[in-house]
């Protein structure tokens, strides 16, 4: 028996299967506001990770002394920064609202066999939220 | 995208730090940095924030507020990147941007909090 050399096999053009996939524009997140209200929720993530970076700020400033402590309050008051601010609070707001939206799905808690209802489950977590809120006020203000 | 054993852990510090920062952070960004620098209400004095950071129950609090969303932030940052710009050639770079950026901001944060004089 002969081992098939190159010469041996006939033409022939490989089988490449295309799959159909339709075409999704880049910009697929603009063109529907369900779609964009999605993309917004996700990049919530940014005014977050901004937020860590202020608090980290504050904890350096802190450490250093209380010159450190009036320049970070001085660079936070200049309006770049506070328009970056006022952003990502509104960026973590909506965070806030959507997580405690979706809990409602994610978690299912049973009670004596009956699944809870989510808007309760959703309503216990504003109330946390409040308590939460309210202790940091105090702690800020006191 | 590839199925890693690391993915649940990822999932989960999402997760944890979705619900950590949804908790703390509107209070304290508003406060820190919008009411006291804009002057809407008088800040604490430096001694007064200086006591409450320094109670090792605030460092942890403040720890685990920081670690957690930051890798909350990495994980959906990745996945936002990931459907929003269909940039699947640049996954090994964006991944290493989103949690090494949470890594060095972890770290970070246990070396001030631990070093907080």
């Amino acid at each position: 028996m002969s081992v098939p050399t190159a010469r041996s096999v006939p033409p022939h053009t490989p089988y490449h299967p295309r799959w159909y996939r339709t075409p999704v524009s880049t910009y697929w997140w603009m063109q529907q506001w369900s779609y964009f209200r999605f993309v917004l929720r996700e990049l919530t993530s940014l005014g977050v990770a901004y937020s860590c970076v202020i608090l980290l700020c504050f904890i350096r400033a802190l450490s250093l002394g209380p010159e450190a402590y009036e320049a970070l309050q001085r660079r936070l008051a200049s309006p770049i920064v506070i328009l970056f601010t006022s952003i990502s609070l509104l960026f973590v707001l909506f965070h806030t609202i959507t997580w405690f939206s979706l809990s409602a799905h994610a978690m299912a808690v049973r009670v004596g066999g009956k699944r809870i209802p989510g808007v309760l489950i959703t309503a216990s977590n504003y109330v946390a939220w409040l308590v939460v809120s309210g202790i940091l006020v105090w702690l800020l203000l006191r | 995208m590839a199925k890693r054993p690391i993915e649940p852990l990822f999932w989960t510090l999402f997760s944890g730090g979705g619900v950590v920062s949804a908790f703390f952070v509107p209070a304290l960004l508003f406060l820190l940095a919008l009411a006291f620098p804009l002057g809407w209400l008088s800040p604490p004095s430096y001694e007064t924030l200086h006591q409450l950071v320094s109670l090792p129950l605030s460092r942890v609090v403040l720890f685990g507020v920081c670690s957690l969303s930051l890798f909350h932030w990495a994980h959906r940052f990745r996945y936002t990147l990931y459907d929003g710009l269909q940039i699947k050639h640049l996954n090994e770079f964006i991944n290493v941007f989103c949690y090494g950026g949470a890594i060095a901001g972890t770290v970070a944060a246990a070396y001030l909090l631990w070093n907080f004089r």
